[in-house]
């Protein structure tokens, strides 16, 4: 019983396959943008690798950066203050730091809103108050918050500090319907090539208080690592973990290995 | 099982035996997976993987369990809720990627052990019921594991989450309200969210229960072994503990060194980036795909691209999918062949193994837009597949010659010691 009705229902589904393959077309649908997209260029960090540790120096550039630049349009919600005793600054620093920012409050006489200074328990106060104001200000495209970006992206950091360094002038051979339209940036580096940012960084822009020249791509490789911290701040001490529990479970092994072959000697097998 | 020269739990502190009186709990122990059970004595590694799924799911429960005390089942608040669980919570980080990556875990030990089964006729008789009942399994894996992923509401959950309710609203009549009913709303929103939370912690708990029942079956003709011939004497089996207990401990420390390998070093690789943004209805990612543990089945669904026969090509996709797990309930009774072993099933071997390139295909087919080449690659596949287990198995069942097989377990490991100089010792 089963055997037949097997055999005609797998016939049934061949059928249907069989009329799939002869009536779906064999070319793609022609996709010239994709031919204009560049791979990311890699970026070697200090927090790369099975080795890796934070380069401090590099990630409090890199908050410069955000917090001088970036900080206009894109909002980092998941970072608190108190997180930036990663980034080396003492509870002091931390503190000081914090104070530096007005953030969201109510007013304690009237109820109206008002703003307080920072607290270390407070987070990163985003630029505009809702997704309107954010449309509003930027030809209604909404600047993405960052604190994921390097791992809500494909290609990670390599793409962020890629896509940072890649605003060029469009290639004449690209076709008029790729050029970029009214308020884009064309970018080789992003997916649908013309973006509504426009490129973010100039030589010069900010002045680094260690000293280090900021041309845009030292600054594109600061905030990069920057972001890749925010993105997660554990990744260190996952990695030197890993370390740990894999030479642990190699030990592990090797006795269990040994008892195995101690257990079975008098069996053959 | 008992075979009759199975050794006998005997108690001997007046603890044990007051224990094994009132509540034989340690007996039980020991007649399943103790001393008392005897085993063939000729397994070979890929027999682990059964414990190792074991172990995958205690680790999920375990680390689900602790995420739970921690994680938010609202919409506004589950993305946020987990990145404070990767930030703020002692280890969470570490719980969070166990977890994630231990439903990896789950799924490749789960498929080594199911191609076991096919290689070694494990699902024939007499043990078509453990069969049945692994099927039931990995459908509950499945389930679990997809409302797993939608808890972090990310664009991959909530879009994930769009297209797989979207496949009932393709039956006809009552699957839109169906669709509607089982979402709690039109879309994916709180009321899905948060049914499916229950549900996903629910769940293993089922497949515990099932588990139990997938070991007693098996437990009663007791376990296949790589020659497929059924244990007929004494120094045919070796008893579990201490041979398999030992045996079984080395297997945990290698799948528990490709998992940490996994979870400390590449917590993210087998993952898909757009996870890390927050859903958004009114955004519709360039590509949606699965997590890879699906990537065969959703191969098959996007291969059916004709309306045939007044079925639309949607709804041949949803039910071939279904089709795709469901054929595997009958598997015992499309093969009849009485020779379980492929080692002795020259031509079945040979379509196994187009099988497993089969489903690789499929795999990677998942894992592509629905574009060519990978389009026709699916169907080729799929057509494949279902030709495989409907049509090729029957037939070769009934015309292969199997190769002649040795008379029982022990011969058979003899056999392969044959050119050993020391006596053979039983």
């Amino acid at each position: 019983m089963v055997r037949p009705l097997g055999f005609l229902v797998g016939l049934g589904f061949i059928a249907a396959l069989v009329l799939a393959i002869f009536t779906t077309p064999l070319k793609n649908e022609p996709n010239v943008a994709y031919s204009f997209v560049k791979h990311p260029k890699h970026l070697k960090l200090a927090s790369d690798g099975v080795a890796p540790h934070w380069d401090v120096a590099q990630l409090q550039r890199g908050m410069q950066v955000y917090r001088e630049v970036c900080s206009a349009c894109h909002s980092l919600n998941l970072v608190a203050f108190r997180n930036i005793e990663d980034l080396g600054y003492t509870e002091g620093q931390v503190k000081t730091f914090a104070k530096s920012f007005q953030v969201p409050s109510v007013n304690p006489d009237t109820g109206e809103p008002a703003t307080r200074d920072g607290l270390p328990s407070d987070y990163f106060p985003a630029p505009y108050a809702n997704e309107v104001a954010a449309r509003a200000a930027n030809n209604n495209a909404v600047p993405p918050d960052l604190s994921l970006i390097t791992k809500a992206r494909e290609g990670g950091k390599d793409y962020i500090y890629s896509l940072l360094t890649g605003y060029q002038t469009p290639p004449a051979n690209l076709p008029k319907e790729l050029q970029p339209g009214a308020g884009l940036h064309f970018n080789p580096y992003f997916p649908n090539l013309n973006l509504a940012m426009a490129k973010p960084l100039a030589d010069g822009q900010v002045t680094y208080a260690d000293g280090t020249t900021a041309s845009v791509d030292q600054m594109a490789k600061d905030v990069t690592a920057f972001l890749v911290w925010t993105a997660e701040p554990k990744l260190v001490t996952r990695v030197w973990a890993g370390w740990a529990v894999l030479g642990f479970l190699v030990i592990f092994s090797i006795l269990t290995y040994l008892s195995y072959r101690n257990i079975w000697a008098d069996k053959k097998h | 099982m008992s075979f009759p020269w199975a050794k006998n739990y005997e108690p001997q502190q007046p603890l044990m035996k007051w224990l094994d009186e009132k509540l034989p709990l340690p007996r039980l122990v020991y007649n399943a997976i103790g001393a008392g059970y005897p085993v063939p004595r000729n397994l070979n590694y890929f027999w682990n993987f059964g414990v190792l799924a074991g172990a995958a799911l205690v680790i999920q429960i375990i680390t689900g369990v602790i995420l739970a005390m921690h994680y938010a089942a609202n919409a506004g608040v589950a993305f946020n809720s987990v990145e404070h669980i990767m930030r703020d919570v002692n280890s969470g980080w570490f719980i969070r990627y166990a977890h994630m990556n231990g439903a990896s875990m789950f799924f490749i030990v789960v498929y080594l052990h199911i191609f076991r089964g096919l290689y070694y006729g494990s699902y024939k008789a007499p043990r078509e019921m453990v069969w049945l009942l692994g099927v039931v399994i990995f459908l509950l894996m499945m389930a679990t594991a997809f409302m797993g992923y939608v808890l972090p509401w990310g664009q991959m959950s909530f879009w994930g989450a769009q297209v797989i309710t979207g496949f009932f609203s393709a039956i006809p009549v009552v699957g839109e309200p169906i669709r509607v009913w089982l979402l709690g709303g039109f879309a994916p929103d709180n009321a899905a969210l948060n049914r499916f939370f229950s549900l996903h912690y629910l769940l293993p708990f089922v497949i515990a229960g099932v588990i139990i029942l997938h070991i007693w079956a098996l437990h009663i003709p007791g376990s296949n072994n790589p020659t497929g011939i059924e244990v007929k004497d004494e120094q045919d089996t070796v008893p579990f503990h201490p041979y398999y207990t030992a045996k079984d401990g080395f297997g945990l420390g290698i799948f528990l060194i490709v998992f940490a390998a996994l979870t400390f070093f590449t917590p993210n690789l087998l993952g898909h980036a757009d996870n890390y943004i927050p859903a958004n209805p009114l955004s519709t990612p360039a590509h949606i795909v699965p997590e890879w543990y699906f990537w065969p089945f959703y191969a098959i669904l996007r291969a059916f691209t004709f309306n045939f026969l007044w079925i639309d090509a949607k709804l041949w996709g949803v039910i071939a999918m279904f089709a795709a797990i469901a054929l595997l309930f009958f598997l015992p009774w499309l093969d009849s062949s009485p020779v379980k072993s492929s080692t002795y099933r020259p031509l079945y071997k040979k379509f196994f193994w187009v099988l497993v390139a089969d489903v690789l295909l499929l795999g990677l087919c998942g894992m592509k837009p629905a574009e060519q080449p990978w389009v026709i690659l699916s169907q080729i596949g799929s057509i494949y597949y279902f030709a495989h287990f409907l049509i090729i198995l029957p037939i070769v069942s009934r015309i292969e010659r199997p190769l002649p097989m040795p008379n029982s377990i022990t011969e058979a490991v003899l056999a392969k010691h044959a050119d050993d100089k020391s006596a053979a010792t039983a």
